[in-house]
């Protein structure tokens, strides 16, 4: 009885927040706001949905699962790196390097240095180097 | 000689620990397999770990999982309490630059993850020098203060664990 209430609750949270998620990639103003949503009130949303699954795995099945932790693990390692890429897509169509703050060192964000650029430097750094 | 065989110890160890998670059913064939494939992978990709750091603080990586566990679950109420209850035009979002004082890219890594997974944070670029990260608030009315919380909380620790 009791494990059914934590369940239902794990469940019911999961839904909550998965809900929430969606709603705010329709309400907030710009991509870079929207991309705040999914990526943190989803992580609760799958996370409750798993722990739910372990529970039900654990108390009612009467066998333990791993997959769940699994796939925590998997979503930890994927969700920053999807994230990364969509806001330097971001970046890359829609913002100019005068946008942002200053890197506080002499070469510019990594997105909007220029490959000759690049080259040039590094050239100076290896001759330096030698 | 046992460099060779395992040049990464630990890579080996979570390789046969993550076979068994997967298959699910712990039996001796699942592991020797879990072993062939902890044996090969690690001597496959040891040419893309030219430098890799040492870890030595077991405790310190613990207590940095659970710490950032615990600010992830802090983390959804919060951006929910944003998105639920705050009208747009009194969302205050903002780019922040982030002097490093890491210098290993396995850390930089960590930190610049960490941060997308935490509190109304994203980390979105990388200075050419890797030297300074960019990274946008989704309500940030003192941006300084974001700034000292992430260096205070996160990559101070990681500086133990990694450096």
């Amino acid at each position: 009885m009791i494990i059914e209430i934590l369940i239902s609750a794990c469940l019911v949270i999961s839904g909550v927040f998965g809900l929430v998620g969606s709603f705010g990639l329709i309400k907030l103003p710009d991509p870079m706001m929207r991309l705040h949503a999914p990526t943190k009130a989803t992580t609760l949303g799958v996370g409750g949905a798993l722990v739910a699954s372990m529970l039900y795995m654990h108390f009612v099945n009467g066998t333990f699962s791993f997959h769940e932790l699994m796939i925590t693990l998997f979503l930890f390692l994927t969700a920053p790196v999807t994230g990364n890429f969509l806001a330097k897509t971001h970046l890359h169509l829609n913002r100019k390097a005068s946008d942002l703050p200053p890197t506080a060192t002499d070469r510019p964000w990594a997105t909007y240095e220029s490959d000759e650029m690049r080259e040039r430097i590094e050239a100076a750094e290896d001759a330096s180097a030698d | 000689m046992l460099r060779k065989i395992l040049p990464h110890p630990l890579l080996t160890l979570t390789l046969i620990v993550v076979w068994q998670m997967l298959v699910n059913k712990l039996t001796l064939g699942n592991l020797v397999l879990g072993g062939i494939l902890g044996l090969i992978i690690p001597v496959i990709t040891s040419p893309y770990w030219p430098n890799r750091p040492r870890l030595t603080s077991v405790p310190g990586i613990v207590a940095y999982v659970l710490l950032v566990i615990w600010d992830i679950i802090v983390a959804n109420f919060q951006v929910a309490y944003i998105i639920l209850f705050k009208a747009n035009p009194t969302i205050k979002p903002a780019w922040i630059s982030i002097p490093l004082e890491l210098r290993t890219p396995e850390a930089i890594t960590v930190l610049a993850g960490t941060i997308t997974m935490t509190p109304g944070t994203i980390s979105s670029d990388l200075s050419a020098d890797g030297r300074s990260l960019l990274v946008h608030c989704l309500d940030a009315p003192d941006p300084d203060a974001v700034r000292d919380d992430i260096k205070n909380r996160y990559e101070r620790r990681l500086k133990e664990i990694f450096e």
